[in-house]
């Protein structure tokens, strides 16, 4: 856009987020699909089987039904790439929370957002300062959705270790899991945040679930097996497979902090990225 | 005797019956007819003014809804742990089944014994149970599409027998050896666990 029109622009955005909502709720991405896909055929007993059978069915159902994966279609976190001649304005905030709006009518999605106290609901999962969107600097301008369910939000853990207890955050995470159990309907995928400060360390635990999960690193790789071993499987009903995938993200801290977040996700590991065009 | 297995589930109608009692931790089975989504906010108004519905053999499903144009368009469960404290009451009024994923507490395994049982339903599966669900009736519609109380039928819907009439639970197991198992793997750990 030589001249750009910022209304056009401001359209733009609101429907690629709608967009990148609407794949993301409906479709799961190729990496978290392979490794349920993978699950099924190393699971072996009859409830965990069958438990896996039941995702498997749900997923295909959901792009023939054009509907969402969950009912639980979350609370999504944007992250937003402009490009250099893109300044920021806080319309396109608004036009990224319009787009949530539109999708919330269109696909729909359940409202999902309220007043944390007085329990008030919007009704356009938009309002209150919700949905958080997060401005980065980038070649192009891109549009990429996480939304997520509450399940295996409200199970999720932040610890400010001492810096000697470095040794512990494999045992932290491991735990994490144990004392989620079927309640983030495993097989989960954790996201880990080390370093930054109190609060980078849950937005870094946060970025780490955009990262695909076929591949791991060694560390990555030994907790995903650390807490497979535990047996929880599939819901919570014993099994195999607790876990699809571990992605790590870190950032430097301070001397005195090691803070460390997981950040747990269900199966439905829902996220989509869209291009704006601005041509 | 009832010996569900893989391949042929024991196929349930509502409203249950004492045929419930004869199920046990990991039967596999199938539910069909009329039962009553709730959540947190359903159970605290049903506790404070009644439940709205015929709770005897009813069948309580910890689901919030998408509801659009009177059509479910998905209805997967919702974590059945919120209700632990909330459950007493409608199993004293006759409900013999609760549908929902994750388990609840030992407290309700207690207050099932011997009159209802806990069906888990595969958390996240939401268009798997609303192509199986047709709308009848809602109560509480003040109260927001997710907190209602939907009146669905179903026809078949795919559940295991997780808690039974008898004590046994399947999570309570299955978590009972994930901590034996960390405890190996971290037998120096003094962390947060409970």
């Amino acid at each position: 856009m030589s001249s750009p029109d910022n209304t056009i622009l401001f359209d733009r955005i609101a429907a690629a987020t709608a967009k990148a909502i609407s794949i993301a709720e409906i479709t799961l991405p190729p990496d978290v699909l392979g490794r349920i896909m993978a699950a099924s055929r190393e699971e072996t007993s009859p409830v965990a089987r069958r438990e896996l059978m039941h995702i498997l069915e749900n997923i295909r159902l959901a792009e023939e039904r054009q509907a969402p994966i969950c009912q639980d279609t979350g609370i999504p976190v944007i992250y937003l790439t402009l490009p250099p001649h893109i300044p920021y304005t806080p319309a396109i905030t608004e036009a990224v929370h319009r787009g949530i709006m539109d999708a919330t009518e269109q696909i729909p999605l359940r409202p999902n957002l309220v007043d944390p106290i007085s329990r008030h609901n919007t009704g356009t999962n938009t309002g209150l300062d919700m949905p958080a969107v997060h401005i980065l600097p980038g070649e192009k301008l891109l549009v990429t959705v996480l939304p997520k369910g509450a399940g295996s939000e409200n199970v999720s853990r932040l610890k400010m270790f001492t810096p000697t207890e470095k040794d512990r955050i494999p045992e932290f995470v491991v735990e994490t899991a144990l004392l989620a159990g079927g309640r983030p309907c495993p097989p989960i995928i954790l996201g880990v945040g080390i370093g930054g400060t109190f609060d980078g360390a849950a937005a870094l635990a946060k970025e780490a679930l955009l990262k695909p999960i076929d591949q791991m690193t060694p560390q990555e790789d030994e907790i995903c097996s650390r807490v497979n071993d535990l047996g929880i499987g599939p819901m919570g009903l014993g099994g195999k497979i607790t876990c699809l995938g571990v992605k790590i993200k870190t950032a430097g801290c301070h001397t005195a902090s090691l803070p460390v977040a997981v950040n747990i996700q269900c199966w439905a590991a829902r996220r989509a990225t869209v291009e704006v065009s601005l041509s | 005797m009832i010996n569900a297995t893989e391949s042929t589930p024991l196929d349930l109608k509502t409203p249950l019956g004492n045929e419930i009692l004869s199920l046990h931790a990991g039967d596999l089975v199938t539910l069909s007819g009329s039962v009553y989504t709730a959540r947190d906010e359903a159970h605290i108004r049903m506790k404070e003014d009644g439940i709205p519905f015929d709770p005897d053999g009813a069948v309580v499903y910890h689901c919030g809804p998408v509801v659009q144009n009177n059509r479910i368009v998905v209805a997967g469960p919702t974590t059945s742990a919120r209700m632990n404290s909330l459950t007493g009451f409608i199993l004293d009024a006759g409900v013999k089944g609760i549908i929902g994923k994750g388990g609840m507490s030992s407290v309700v395994r207690e207050q099932l014994r011997g009159r209802a049982v806990y069906l888990a339903f595969t958390g996240g599966c939401a268009n798997l149970a609303a192509a199986r669900m047709d709308l009848e009736g809602v109560f509480y519609e003040d109260l927001g599409m997710a907190e209602a109380v939907w009146q669905i039928k179903l026809d078949h819907l795919p559940l295991v027998v997780a808690m039974d009439a008898h004590g046994g639970d399947l999570f309570a197991a299955v978590e009972q050896s994930a901590h034996e198992v960390f405890q190996r793997s971290y037998p120096t750990g003094t962390g947060t666990r409970r």
